[in-house]
């Protein structure tokens, strides 16, 4: 049996029929149509479906569709505000950092986390922070140095505003 | 060939980003899994649970009865064989008369959705009749033990290779001394982060097949002698592919089921592999026992190698044909070697099957290679750089095995990590640290991989790959090949080529993925041959288009042809920069003149190799070259050893991009760091896989991966496209033997099995402080591999 259920992702509602097992990385895929949360290893190790709920970084393969009602929930397809790109975005495509770009956005969405709460962190905190996500082509060097320039982005946009 | 006719680059040497760099940064870019087709069903497959059986009798009733379930496939249906090499055809879509590995497959099922799916495998009753299965390298010279394949000679002996290049013996007599040592290589797979994913489209006898596939074209071929219809009626598309690394470079069952279930239904039929099929897919690097002997004089010639291979293959053939030249080979480089033996045997195991993974075949024996090189400088008391230096070949030269060698930089690579890494101090500095619990340690290994085989799969005499290019009126470039993109950024390479050759910018080229209705055929992505051969095809293209839009462009301004030159949308004088033209415009001139402008180009590798048996696995148009010195900590107590730092040079001819070319190093020296320090397939004594998923088969984290400095060598190779060769896959070989020569120079021993782990590294460190140096006891480096060759000679 179904249940109708309302999902709210990247600020719209979503009205969908899910079943009590459907994981929220399902329904978004498949039920939402926003695909650009991945499905890597269906078991929460791999971290390419890692999308924002309620701000904390979360595997959408091991959470029920069910739970995340009335949770604001952010994927990939949110990180760019209209459609200007999130700086670790630009940072991300300069830099090279996505070979396959399997991983990507799950690495999107944590670094949108990491950067929310901590515009400048050290490289130890970047690590620290993605080490949920597995990237198996880039041997992280170039996503380090992504990080890095998005956050020189980040401060030249600060210091061009004030 | 039609060589460039330009050497002023606008767009070839900088550092761009690649085409599809925010479609996947934004999540907009599109795998297999991402795409729904209109009343679209879902395929699952039901997994042997034995290693070895026959099958007495299949049921699928049941399972037919199902509601929602729409059909049922078993083995019958499909009987046609197959195998990514016509010599090696011993696969069926599912298992017919028997299984050979628990996860071999034997039904499918299309049903409305996932769970049904896999509800009505349940449903689906096998008997089966179990055998004995064959689970190691020993087990597959055994006759008692029932044939896995009905046409092996010798027991379960797949394949065998003995080949000599000049008399070795009389080398090891005119050495000063000879070495023999075991290695042992475990197995390992690639974990590519996207499962393997096929859509089927079966309509009015015709095929469509998505499929995250590095190799179309032979996808293309197999289902066409499997499903027995005209590979005309055939349509392989490869949508954006979540890598391979080798992992994806055959036909796997999912293609054919989805297609013939979409035929059976009526309806397109999805397949998408859990994480823990991905594993039963396997194809990854076979576990090899090795023997290396060699010799050597006393000022550090190598006056004769012989390497011994064995092979745990798994259940099926594979690229495994290739795998076991590849297992010795290449020893014959980067150093001057003129007598080389070599023998390898590849065993048929009820495992998943082995197959090439980055660095195919080549990064078992280098391993062995490059830790004798260690040893060997060690005995002779000079330094492991130098007696590589001393070895190593020079630009143009053949080796031993026919191997035609151009451009090499291998000298430059030895040179560049020696005085980047700092490498004279610290390793005179980390040899005396006894009494340290925490230890540092540095070494060295090179290794060479090929740009390309030689020799196609199927062998004929058609292009390796072709590229068409259209214009369109606005200037727009599109670039047709058949090339398959896996990440490593083979489409963003023929959009730069086309770019620089025509003048345009990056941004007007498309490229179409590869989709074999409307790209001319390209082998595929592996054996690193994607620039090399592609990159050729386009320049060739291009050449064309560029030389009718110069004709038309030469007669409006009024300037010589060759005194014209393009870059930034304008064809322009050389000699007077105040004479130019728009791209655009030359190009409807030239549309006007002689129509529709197009073009296409082929690459088709020189005649190349000797004419001994088995010569045509090995040669290749060029020879890459890398370099790594890897520095480590090792705590004694606990055995754990942390990659610090790797510096690895390679030469790549020239780096068209070196962002791209960077990002390639660093990805293979982080695969090679996982195979080294955690890697490794585990099976239990019934031959189940014990770690099938990511979180059980250790691979590095960004924490665990070291930072890695890659140092770009451009030797320009006089037929890479711009001089350009791979970076793709020889940049992994050398760090395993670096990071196990560091932890000898560290704490003085020798890990010469595969992966380092802290138990194997304790295990050592107690058995060399109760030999109290060395009194013959060896219980971890007893590796079998002399053994078994003493039983061979004896049977």
């Amino acid at each position: 049996m179904k249940s109708l259920i309302q999902l709210k992702v990247n600020g719209d509602l979503f009205e969908i029929a899910v079943a009590s097992n459907r994981t929220l990385l399902e329904a978004l895929r498949y039920e939402c149509h926003l695909t650009g949360s991945k499905q890597g290893c269906d078991m929460g190790d791999c971290g390419a479906c890692t999308v924002l709920i309620d701000g904390v970084p979360i595997q959408a393969c091991i959470t029920l569709a069910m739970d995340c009602v009335g949770k604001d929930i952010v994927t990939v397809e949110g990180i760019a505000k209209h459609n200007e790109p999130h700086p670790v975005q630009i940072a991300w495509n300069n830099q090279g950092a996505s070979q396959c770009g399997y991983c990507t956005p799950g690495f999107m969405v944590v670094a949108k986390w990491l950067f929310d709460r901590n515009p400048d962190p050290t490289e130890e905190e970047i690590k620290t922070a993605l080490s949920g996500n597995i990237c198996r082509c880039t041997g992280y060097t170039k996503i380090i140095c992504a990080m890095k320039e998005a956050i020189e982005i980040m401060n030249d946009k600060q210091s061009a505003m004030k | 060939m039609i060589k460039p006719q330009k050497d002023n680059f606008s767009i070839i040497g900088n550092r761009l980003p690649k085409i599809e760099g925010f479609e996947k940064a934004n999540g907009s870019a599109l795998f297999t899994d991402d795409l729904v087709l209109p009343n679209m069903l879902i395929g699952k497959i039901l997994r042997s649970p034995h290693p070895h059986a026959i099958i007495k009798r299949i049921d699928t009733s049941k399972a037919e009865a199902l509601p929602g379930v729409k059909a049922v496939m078993v083995g019958s249906e499909l009987t046609e064989m197959y195998g990514v090499l016509p010599a090696s055809q011993d696969e069926t879509v599912l298992a017919i008369d028997k299984v050979r590995y628990i996860g071999d497959e034997v039904a499918a099922v299309a049903a409305i959705d996932e769970e049904t799916a896999e509800q009505a495998c349940e449903l689906i009753e096998v008997e089966y009749e179990v055998l004995k299965p064959c689970l190691t390298i020993e087990d597959g010279f055994r006759e008692d033990l029932p044939k896995i394949h009905a046409h092996t000679k010798m027991a379960n002996v797949m394949k065998e290779v003995h080949q000599e290049f000049g008399n070795v013996e009389e080398g090891f007599a005119e050495a000063d001394f000879v070495m023999e040592n075991e290695y042992f290589f475990e197995g390992n797979t690639h974990v590519p982060l996207e499962p393997h994913c096929a859509i089927g489209q079966w309509t009015d006898n015709r095929l469509t097949l998505w499929s995250s596939t590095q190799t179309p074209h032979y996808l293309h071929v197999a289902l066409a002698k499997v499903l027995k219809m005209p590979r005309s009626h055939i349509r392989v598309i490869k949508p954006h592919i979540g890598a391979g690394y080798g992992g994806k470079s055959e036909p796997f069952a999912l293609e054919f089921c989805a297609a013939w279930l979409s035929k059976k239904t009526g309806r397109p039929v999805k397949f998408l592999y859990s994480r823990e099929e991905v594993f039963y897919a396997h194809r990854g690097r076979q576990p090899m026992k090795m023997i290396l002997k060699t010799g050597v004089k006393n000022d550090g010639t190598l006056t004769g190698i012989h390497m011994r291979t064995f092979l745990d293959g798994g259940a099926f053939g594979s690229y495994g044909l290739v795998t076991t030249y590849y297992s010795g080979v290449f020893l014959t480089l980067p150093y001057k070697v003129k007598r080389f033996k070599f023998d390898a045997y590849r065993i048929y195991t009820n495992k998943p099957a082995g197959g090439p993974k980055r660095g195919h075949g080549a990064v078992q024996p280098r391993f062995a290679m490059e830790c004798q090189m260690d040893k060997i400088a060690e005995k002779l008391g000079i330094d492991p750089i130098e007696l590589r230096l001393k070895n190593a070949i020079e630009p143009n030269t053949m080796t031993v095995n026919s191997f035609r060698v151009t451009s090499c930089g291998i000298k430059d690579c030895l040179e560049n990590t020696r005085k980047r890494s700092g490498w004279e101090m610290k390793f005179r500095e980390y040899k005396n640290q006894s009494g340290k619990i925490v230890r540092k340690g540095i070494g060295v290994a090179a290794s060479t991989y090929i740009s390309g085989a030689g020799k196609s799969i199927i062998w004929n005499d058609m292009p390796h790959s072709g590229v068409q290019i259209k214009i369109d009126r606005g200037g727009g470039v599109t670039v047709f090949c058949g090339a398959s993109d896996i990440g490593q950024g083979s489409d963003s390479m023929l959009a730069y080529v086309a770019a620089e050759v025509l003048g345009v910018e990056v941004s007007d080229v498309h490229v179409c993925q590869t989709d074999t209705h409307l790209t001319p055929v390209d082998l595929g992505s592996y054996s690193s041959r994607v620039t090399f051969m592609a990159g050729n095809a386009c320049i060739q293209a291009a050449e064309l288009i560029k030389a009718q839009i110069f004709e038309v462009a030469s007669k409006k301004l009024g300037v010589k042809k060759d005194d014209l030159d393009c870059g930034r949308r304008l064809i322009f004088s050389k000699s007077d920069p105040s004479k130019f033209m728009d791209f655009v415009e030359a190009a409807n001139m030239a549309e006007s003149t002689y129509g529709t402008i197009g073009a296409t180009g082929s690459y088709k590798p020189p005649k190349i190799g000797g004419t001994y048996k088995g010569s045509g696995a090995g040669p290749s148009p060029s020879y890459s070259f890398s370099t790594h010195i890897a520095e480590i900590t090792l705590d004694v107590e606990t055995g754990k050893v942390t990659v610090d730092k790797i510096w690895s040079a390679h030469d790549c001819g020239r780096a068209l991009n070196p962002l791209i070319v960077e990002g390639q190093i660093e990805g293979s020296v982080y695969m090679g760091v996982g195979e080294a320090l955690f890697e490794e397939h585990i099976f239990h004594k019934n031959g189940l896989h014990r770690n099938p998923s990511i979180l059980e088969y250790k691979i590095p984290t960004i924490l665990d991966t070291p930072e890695i400095e890659s140092i770009i060598v451009e030797s320009i190779d006089p037929e890479g496209p711009f001089g350009a060769k791979e970076a793709g896959e020889g940049p992994l070989h050398a760090a395993i033997p670096a990071i196990a020569n560091a932890i000898y120079n560290a704490i003085g021993v020798r890990l010469d099995s595969t992966p380092f782990t802290p138990e194997k590294i304790l295990k050592l460190l107690d058995e060399k402080t109760e030999a109290g140096g060395n009194n013959g006891k060896k219980k971890v480096r007893d590796i079998g591999a002399k053994k078994l060759v003493k039983s061979l000679e004896t049977t």
